[in-house]
């Protein structure tokens, strides 16, 4: 196949072991901010601190869905030390604030649509005062009967002036009349899954002389955030200004504003800095989830085993606001059928609106919930026709010139039958010792299970998901640089870039870059803001390697262009007789060498370069359309041990092939394949937020569980590496596909190890004791 | 977190009848000065109000934000510090119920060079990612590795199961405990023989 051509193939041990020869593109280059972090020394927005600065609180709804009648502010004005009360009447812009459109309240005015919407907030001495005159305000509620079941909500009466479709998405692709001669059919489901960043939403306003506001906050996408605030605050965005505080982790969940206008209203209101940390509980009311999912899916294949059409009908609970679902929802949609050649589609997806918590971005967004069910289907189909799994989809696995279901060529690389290859070449571990000590039992520390009920199973899954930003948006970045001839004798390069640094490690390639285009080693990361430098775009979508690196190599390559420039004139020859070349411009009639440095010496280079990507383009009404730039692949294969009586799984291994394009700084890739299957190995086996009747249930870290080290599999890892031909570096995205499969392979280790149907992620232990037929009574 | 009636916590006066003055007022009762034992110094908290956590103290108060606050309930080990020598979170401990006892935080243990080496190890390993999680592992860490210098593999996991990581799927954080375990266990070899 063409694909197969350039591709190189390394377990990531090996190339994280391949060591740090320097810190160029390529290397295991370590973070700037590494040791800093390590010492407690990296300011994180909730370390914050100004003198006379206030904290801020929020009041949120304990009804899920409700009419206000009445705001009485006075009691929490009364508390001592209070400084501000600010409800909806006081936002002196506009009301609403929103990703795509802005369809949330600042604060709920006179309705309420998911619990824990916010009502009012409270500017104190002390966050004890905060909170206590936040619980003095006195709201007077007229519950309403909620509206939480996505189904239901279809055809229900509006909830909001907006509707409660956000988006009905079809795609008809091929003969939708075709059929296979063999057929499967089946329902599944997702649940709502939170990012769970350890940093907590936190930030601090600062009210300047000029009547705007300096906010110092952990977000992801610092420009979009400022123009959703300005609007609110009714100031132009110049006003506005916006600082990366230390961000503690984000998955998503901060694409939203969050508290961003209340606390400029606050330190507006009370002409004082104001602070304000989320609790852990708030902050599960305060962002938006992983959306939950029901899917019906019908697979039809030749007796050989090729794909003939893909049936499917996906419906996202959006929850109360409309957030980032639309993207979500083209996302499920556009990879319903997975990675495979699928001649004949027919896909319908919804985004609705309910009563339940918002949803929004969580990484992997829209394609993990479509793989549950689409890698659900392949087994079932591979049992249908009595072949085996893996073969089965590396039979109808997509090469490049194939087409997806929305009818987009496949022009970029697509090693999807590499990947497979890869996750199964890695040695399966040893089988369950009879004499294992308990912790490496189902259950573990629980001493709960017996070993001779422990059945070991094996599962595999295969992901795709598009990079950045599709369906016709105008996807950017922007990056200033700037060299100067340091006074050591040095050339120093100053990045000034607003990308967001969440811990994907930008930082670190942000300096391989400039090393690697201009042979400088000493560089400067100026703080990311909206004062000195465009916007980079959300560090989202596996986007910012490509987008902010490519706005940053493109900004190398300009000042590379100058310096040779200079020496040009210099040299009073012709441009094009000189070249760079290691740190210094080459005159080649003579091999005559000028150094940056010396080049800088006159005066200091600076350039703004903005970098976008190739234009997308909308989907038709059948869905078909070039919506996506480019694609990633993974393929998982999960090792579970489970005790079907108690329900209970562990996780023995999970094995993965990724296709990077190509790994830019290895160490960094091991870190996101790594954390990114331990997201989705939590979603398959234990985390859920909880919702019932609209109500969040288990809005802490006690009761929402996330993966700890003993819960963690030994992960194994190849890279596939088949340079993206439109990518800088040819390096695509790699923080979402570890997230995508892994998840599903689970599930389907979980279905081999039982015979359960297993149908819905996360699997609770009483999906499969109950379901559990054989019940030993001995 | 907003009530649901199952949940005792912070709720609308509306819901539950609006606090008494009597209990306002009590909840502002400011302590008089008292002293911490932080780091090897004594440290004078002022004007505290006496419902504060050790961690609150410690981060808003004496300039220490080392220890975080990622869920304020010890389930994290975000700001895990060392009391009296024993690994705590501090969110679970009162600061007034601190007093007299030995303090030690990622900034104490930082400023001596019995964590150097973790720190490194981390950082080298590529074990920090966001690095919210990462000063309670170095506490953690160092906490195992002097009681338990040889600790094997489920040895760690466990000691560590207690300080959550969002970003590393703790892979590389493990790594960095084995290359610590491997380097001491060499210079150890080494200044034996």
């Amino acid at each position: 196949m063409p694909a197969a051509s350039g591709a190189g193939t390394t377990g990531i041990a090996e190339r994280v072991a391949g060591g740090r020869v320097s810190d160029r593109v390529g290397d295991s280059a370590t973070r700037p901010d590494g040791a800093q972090k390590t010492r407690g020394e990296f300011a994180f927005s909730s370390d914050l601190w100004m003198d006379a600065m206030l904290w801020g609180k929020t009041l949120r709804s304990p009804h899920v869905a409700a009419r206000i009648l009445s705001i009485d502010t006075e009691p929490a004005l009364a508390v001592p030390g209070v400084r501000a009360v600010v409800t909806a009447a006081d936002v002196p812009g506009r009301p609403t604030f929103g990703l795509e459109v802005a369809d949330q309240p600042v604060f709920a005015s006179d309705t309420v649509r998911y619990h824990g919407e916010p009502i009012a907030a409270v500017a104190a001495d002390h966050p004890e005062a905060a909170r206590t005159a936040a619980e003095a305000i006195v709201v007077r509620y007229e519950p309403v009967d909620p509206l939480v079941d996505p189904e239901v909500a279809l055809g229900a009466a509006p909830i909001h002036p907006d509707g409660n479709v956000f988006r009905h998405l079809v795609i008809r692709h091929g003969d939708t009349s075709a059929t296979g001669d063999v057929v499967v059919e089946g329902d599944y489901e997702v649940g709502m899954q939170d990012q769970a960043f350890l940093g907590p939403e936190s930030g601090l306003a600062v009210p300047s002389e000029d009547g705007g506001v300096d906010l110092y906050v952990a977000t992801q996408w610092l420009h979009a955030d400022r123009d959703q605030i300005a609007a609110s605050l009714g100031l132009p965005p110049d006003r506005v200004r916006l600082y990366l505080a230390g961000v503690g982790g984000a998955f998503g969940g901060r694409e939203d504003v969050s508290l961003q206008i209340h606390l400029c209203m606050l330190a507006m209101r009370t002409g004082r800095p104001v602070k304000m940390v989320y609790a852990r509980d708030e902050s599960f009311f305060g962002h938006v989830h992983r959306h939950p999912a029901r899917m019906w899916y019908r697979h039809h294949a030749t007796r050989d085993g090729d794909l003939v059409k893909v049936e499917a009908r996906i419906v996202i609970d959006g929850g109360a606001y409309l957030s980032s679902s639309n993207a979500v929802i083209s996302n499920a949609a556009c990879f319903a059928a997975g990675p495979y050649r699928v001649p004949n589609a027919s896909i319908e997806g919804y985004a609705v609106r309910t009563n339940n918590p918002p949803c929004g971005a969580m990484r992997g967004f829209g394609a993990v919930q479509a793989c549950y069910g689409h890698e659900a289907q392949m087994d079932k189909l591979a049992a249908a026709l009595s072949m085996d799994p893996v073969e089965l989809r590396v039979r109808n696995a997509l090469e490049r010139y194939d087409r997806l279901v929305t009818g987009q060529l496949l022009t970029g690389a697509v090693p999807v039958r590499e990947v497979i290859r890869a996750a199964a070449a890695h040695p399966l571990p040893p089988p369950p010792d009879p004499a294992a000590p308990m912790m490496a039992l189902p259950g573990g520390a629980g001493a709960t299970a017996d070993p001779v009920h422990v059945r070991r199973g094996v599962g595999f899954a295969v992901s795709m998901k598009n990079v950045a930003y599709s369906e016709g948006f105008d996807d950017f970045s922007t990056a200033r640089l700037r060299l100067d001839a340091g006074v050591d004798g040095e050339a120093v390069a100053t990045v000034t870039i607003a990308t967001a640094e969440v811990g994907q490690g930008f930082v670190t390639l942000a300096q391989q870059i400039v090393h690697e285009e201009l042979g400088v080693s000493r560089v400067v990361l100026a703080p990311a803001n909206t004062v000195d430098v465009g916007s980079a775009g959300s560090s989202s979508a596996s986007r910012q390697t490509w987008m902010s690196g490519g706005a940053l190599q493109l900004a190398c390559a300009t000042l590379r262009a100058e310096l040779v420039v200079r020496a040009a004139e210099l040299w009073e020859c012709a441009a094009a007789q000189c070249a760079f070349d290691a740190g210094a411009v080459v005159h080649q009639p003579t091999g005559g060498r000028l150094s940056t440095l010396e080049l800088l010496a006159p005066a200091p280079l600076e350039t703004e370069q903005e970098y976008h990507h190739r234009p997308t383009k909308a989907l038709d009404a059948d869905g078909q359309g070039d919506a996506h730039v480019s694609f990633m692949f993974a393929a998982h294969r999960a090792v579970v041990d489970v005790d079907p009586e108690l329900g209970l799984v562990r996780m023995v291994q999970v094995a993965t092939g990724q296709d990077v394009g190509r790994a830019l700084n290895p160490v960094q890739v091991a870190g996101q394949i790594e954390g990114g299957i331990a997201q989705g190995v939590g979603l398959a086996v234990m985390e859920e937020i909880v919702v019932s009747g609209g109500r969040v249930r288990n809005p802490s870290f006690t009761d929402y569980l996330l993966p700890t080290t003993l819960d963690m599999p030994d992960v194994v890892a190849t890279v596939v590496e088949e340079p993206e031909p439109d990518a800088p570096y040819g390096a695509k995205g790699v923080g979402e596909p570890p997230t995508i499969s892994s998840g599903p392979a689970v599930l389907a280790a979980i279905r081999a190890a039982t015979g359960l149907p297993v149908t819905r992620a996360p699997v609770r232990p009483e999906d499969l004791a109950l379901a559990w037929p054989e019940v030993d009574t001995a | 977190m907003p009530p649901d009636g199952d949940h005792v916590g912070a709720g609308p006066a509306a819901e539950r009848g609006a606090p008494a003055a009597g209990a306002e007022a009590e909840a502002y009762v400011q302590a008089d000065r008292y002293e911490l034992h932080v780091n090897g110094s004594r440290m004078a908290v002022e004007d505290a109000w006496l419902g504060e956590s050790l961690l609150f103290v410690l981060r808003e108060r004496l300039g220490l934000p080392g220890s975080k606050n990622a869920c304020e309930q010890g389930e994290c080990g975000s700001c895990s510090i060392l009391l009296d020598g024993v690994v705590v979170c501090s969110c679970l401990v009162l600061a007034v119920d601190a007093i007299g006892s030995a303090v030690e935080t990622v900034e104490g243990l930082s400023a001596t060079a019995e964590v150097a080496d973790i720190q490194a190890a981390l950082v080298d390993a590529g074990g920090v990612q966001c690095g919210f999680c990462t000063p309670g592992f170095v506490v953690a860490v160092h906490d195992l590795l002097r009681r338990s210098p040889d600790a094997g593999e489920m040895e760690v996991r466990e000691a560590l199961s207690g300080n959550l990581c969002r970003c590393t799927g703790y892979g590389r954080i493990l790594e960095a405990v084995r290359s610590v375990q491997r380097s001491r266990a060499r210079a150890a070899g080494a200044g034996g023989s």
